[in-house]
């Protein structure tokens, strides 16, 4: 139709011709390598599998129950169109007064009901990515600058930046103690910063932690609190994985640690929340900005006319979200079900000695091929993925593209598959690791017959293969689409 | 407790703290008096009435009967076969079958008269989003966008808020029924040059919020002819082109693009949202449509920040995709916006009261300043006070769309049953007559 006069190139803004958007990083191929050969269990056994998409597949049939049961949830049955109209019209900014109490109630038993939420201070967005960036704008100007524990979530530098035109520098953490952040390194970056006269204004940290799959303990959160604190800069938590917590050291929130703070500033502490990883709906962009600053509710409720969630959604889930029995029951099995997957992923690369931080929380492992690096450097931790990528078929995250200070290190998503697809990989690591290190794989188990038969009917209702969620898509998926 | 030591103030940044939100202005007192006092046929008859809000109530009884019958539409169909698909889907393309059922909507809103390519539709939480978006990518902060006056109020956040861009008026006075003219463009943009802003485009809103009025063909040419002279683009929010009166009347800028062949066509942008035309303003449904390859790409990607959730695009695509049913949507609606609008103009009239002529929107444009004290914005404001307050009607003055006359006001009437609208017309005459004759008998 239109040919790209390239006049008009130069008259697009800066935001939309830098690449702050991050998807010319090359960490593309990955993906590219998924889209064109994606891994299906009887069609295409020998695909790539998808290990570089953190989504939580495990508990469906608990949410498809639920919807079985309660017609009236929906405004399209005829339970519940009656409250179609007053709901199609609904586009206060405020949000459903049932869906924000409902979202404070879950948050809350998240927390094991160690504390409240106000309803009043919930303000929606589009999903967590539209919530990141929404408390960017109310708290940093242009050029300002937040701290960032670095291994991170790649996205923020688009969420927190691209549009903000804020800042983020990166606090170093390392193997040598579990990757835990330190006073010492905070105090560090921020007086460097400070020499640089960049202008510091916050903290964000992600807690569970992604990529670690760790939450932060208890005397760390504390310090944290009083970092911030003494410094008079905000801190931002995002809490996105909170109830993906599976075993102990059960979750601590900002929430319950700032009242045990002397002096501490609840103007400055603000949590980030969504659906998408803890009940596994990040296609109804779910996203919520929790503040404990009124200047923060009362002009970030007025930003958010620019992402709301649709009052279908809210509606939906007010419901869901108000039975408590559900939820509990939900809770509970979602933490057993990961609990159990976790448990079988790390068993299989323990039995060809393959480590991952020890973690308790998340949708992935943060698995550490170290010491099968042919060059300790990030260029051989590049070829190393490349390996996987094109040999191992499988697509991990490499522990770069987080911004991890040290090589070697590669985040592995196992929520999203079924547990046969789970084998294939394990299988494929070991065959890997026998190839690198030349020495045959030694199975506590022996099987005789390694192939693995399915129910192909089986895997359609169990999981859905990234590859066939979106098969209308004529474009290729780029990972910040799917939220590494 | 403990000795209370003084918090330094932390600041927030001065996008949170500026006031370019716009609620701080006189006019909320308006929603404020409704939301106090808000009537209600039965319960509170004498209360405020909103005629402030441009809501489409006229036609939600097509869209119950379409669910009722057809419950495969029904969010994810009995025992929730699509459930999990539709929970992770998060593409920022967009559903496919949704992106090409807006697509072929937007057809046949234009009468079948241009197509659109489904492959150019961007997803945004709404238009409120879209026009946001779009200005991100087309301005730098500091830049300016040249839109007609009057214009929407909301413009001043949507395009100004989180952008840095500066809004430099068109002047349209009611010398002309408010048409843009060239001289009015070539006038805008040196106002802009004066105060050294670059002027990266010019919005229009087609048929116009707050004037009710489609632009007529060679009007478009011209504003095209400008901004393909001046090198700079052109947004055409379009999001009340289905509450078009008469289908004949609407010309799209997709209209005139396709007769130049597309030629410069990458220098122009269409909004368009479903709030408007299906009513549906909850459910957050906007889209930009671009003839730049570019813009396409990077709207796309900022989409992430205001995706359309999965579960309304699911229900809609399903909706839309029924050309019976969207056919006959459109022409009811458009039938039950013309009677309202007959209704309301007859309405006022009788009090004496004389409207623009309008074909198109969920409002009038009215015309109080014969009644105004002084025809200045003082004695519009001092006006609007007394019919919020003693007639108890919430309308919008026209000095918040930014009138460069006073005396104008938009009053919405596509929000309220015929019932109401006959009592807010009788409080109008009423309060007409008692102004009439207090000048008399001065």
């Amino acid at each position: 139709m239109a040919l790209l006069n390239k006049n008009t190139h130069q008259l697009l803004s800066k935001i939309a011709t830098n690449d702050k958007h991050g998807e010319n990083s090359p960490y593309f191929d990955g993906w590219k390598a998924y889209n064109s050969n994606p891994f299906h269990p009887t069609k295409n056994p020998q695909g790539v599998i998808q290990m570089g998409l953190a989504e939580n597949q495990l508990c469906f049939d608990l949410i498809e129950e639920w919807i079985r049961n309660n017609p009236k949830a929906s405004i399209c049955t005829k339970e519940g169109v009656n409250c179609f109209k007053y709901i199609a019209n609904f586009q206060d900014y405020h949000g459903l007064p049932e869906f924000r109490k409902a979202v404070a109630n879950f948050m809350s038993k998240v927390r094991g009901g160690r504390v409240r939420f106000d309803p009043d201070r919930i303000l929606m967005s589009g999903g967590a990515t539209g919530a990141n960036e929404l408390i960017m704008f109310c708290l940093a100007d242009p050029g300002d600058a937040f701290l960032v524990p670095s291994p991170y979530y790649p996205a923020f530098v688009r969420d927190l930046c691209w549009r903000t035109r804020a800042q983020l520098i990166p606090v170093e953490c390392h193997s040598s103690n579990n990757f835990k952040i330190t006073t010492e390194a905070l105090d560090e970056a921020y007086n460097k910063a400070k020499e640089d006269n960049i202008n510091v204004k916050g903290l964000i940290i992600t807690n569970p932690s992604n990529p670690l799959g760790t939450t932060m303990d208890r005397e760390t959160l504390k310090s944290i609190v009083g970092f911030i604190n003494e410094k008079n800069i905000h801190l931002v938590c995002d809490e996105i994985y909170a109830a993906t917590v599976f075993r102990a050291p059960s979750f601590v929130s900002v929430s319950e640690v700032m009242h045990e703070i002397e002096h501490c500033n609840s103007d400055l502490i603000h949590i980030i929340y969504s659906l998408s990883k803890d009940l596994g709906l990040p296609g109804f962009r779910v996203g919520i900005v929790y503040s404990y600053n009124d200047g923060v509710v009362n002009n970030g409720r007025k930003m958010s006319s620019f992402g709301l969630v649709s009052s279908q959604t809210q509606h939906f889930l007010a419901a869901l979200l108000s039975d408590e029995n559900f939820v509990e029951r939900f809770l509970a099995e979602s933490s057993r079900r990961l609990a159990a997957r976790h448990s079988h992923f790390t068993k299989g690369l323990e039995k060809v000695n393959i480590t991952c931080l020890p973690s308790n929380a998340g949708l992935f492992c943060w698995m550490n091929l170290r010491s099968l690096l042919k060059e300790k450097t990030f260029e051989g931790e590049m070829m190393q993925w490349r390996l996987i990528i094109n040999e191992v078929k499988l697509n991990v995250s490499p522990g770069s593209s987080f911004d991890c200070s040290e090589p070697g290190w590669y985040r592995v998503c196992f929520a999203n598959m079924d547990d046969e697809t789970v084998d294939v990989a394990l299988k494929r690591i070991r065959a890997f690791v026998g190839k690198e290190t030349g020495k045959p794989v030694e199975l506590k188990r022996c099987k005789s017959n390694l192939r693995l038969s399915f129910s192909s009917r089986r895997f359609d209702e169990n999981v859905m293969s990234p590859h066939m969620m979106s098969p209308h898509s004529p474009m290729p998926h780029s990972p910040l689409v799917r939220a590494t | 407790m403990g000795i209370e030591i003084e918090q330094p103030c932390v600041e927030l940044s001065n996008v949170a703290v500026s006031e370019t939100h716009g609620e701080d202005s006189p006019y909320f007192a308006g929603w404020k008096a409704y939301d106090e006092n808000p009537y209600d046929e039965l319960s509170n008859p004498s209360g405020v009435i909103q005629m402030g809000l441009a809501e489409n109530q006229v036609s939600f009884d097509l869209l119950e009967k379409y669910l009722e019958e057809h419950p495969e539409a029904s969010t994810w169909g009995k025992g929730a076969p699509g459930f999990r698909e539709n929970a992770l889907f998060q593409d920022y393309h967009g559903l496919k079958t949704f992106r090409t059922a807006m697509a072929t909507f937007m057809e046949k809103v234009r009468g079948g008269r241009v197509k659109f390519d489904p492959q150019r539709v961007v997803l945004t939480a709404g238009a409120t989003a879209a026009n946001e978006l779009l200005t991100f990518i087309l301005a730098n902060p500091g830049d300016a966008l040249l839109v007609p006056t009057p214009y929407y109020p909301g413009f001043d956040r949507d395009l100004r808020w989180r952008t840095g861009v500066n809004i430099v008026p068109i002047h349209c006075d009611s010398l002309n029924n408010f048409q843009i003219t060239p001289e009015a463009l070539e006038c805008a943009y040196k106002d802009a040059e004066a105060m050294n802003f670059k002027v990266r485009g010019v919005l229009i809103t087609n048929p116009s919020n707050p004037l009710g009025i489609t632009i007529p063909r060679s009007v478009l040419e011209e504003i095209l002819d400008f901004v393909t002279r001046k090198n700079i683009h052109l947004v055409s929010d379009e999001i009340y082109s289905g509450s078009v009166f008469s289908s004949s009347e609407f010309t799209s800028v997709a209209e005139i693009l396709e007769g130049r062949e597309y030629k410069n066509a990458e220098r122009v942008h269409i909004v368009y949202s479903l709030s408007k035309d299906l009513g549906l303003p909850g459910f957050r449904v906007g889209t930009i449509y671009s003839y730049n390859d570019k813009v396409v790409t990077t709207a796309r990607r900022m989409s992430s920040f205001t995706l359309i959730s999965s579960q309304t695009q699911h229900l809609l695509a399903s909706m839309l995709s029924d050309e019976k049913f969207t056919e006959n949507y459109i022409e009811t609606n458009r039938e039950r916006l013309r009677k309202r609008y007959e209704m309301i103009i007859e309405g006022l009239r009788s009090a004496g009261i004389e409207c623009l002529k309008g074909n198109a929107g969920l409002f009038c444009w009215m015309n109080m300043s014969p009644l105004l004290e002084k025809p200045t914005r003082e004695g519009e404001l001092k006006l609007w006070n007394a019919i919020l307050h003693q007639v108890k009607l919430n309308i919008s003055p026209g000095s918040s769309c930014h009138s460069s006359e006073p005396g104008w006001f938009r009053v919405c009437f596509a929000n309220m049953t015929e019932h109401t609208l006959e009592i807010a017309l009788q409080r109008i005459r009423h309060f007409v007559e008692r102004i009439r004759t207090q000048t008399e008998s001065v």
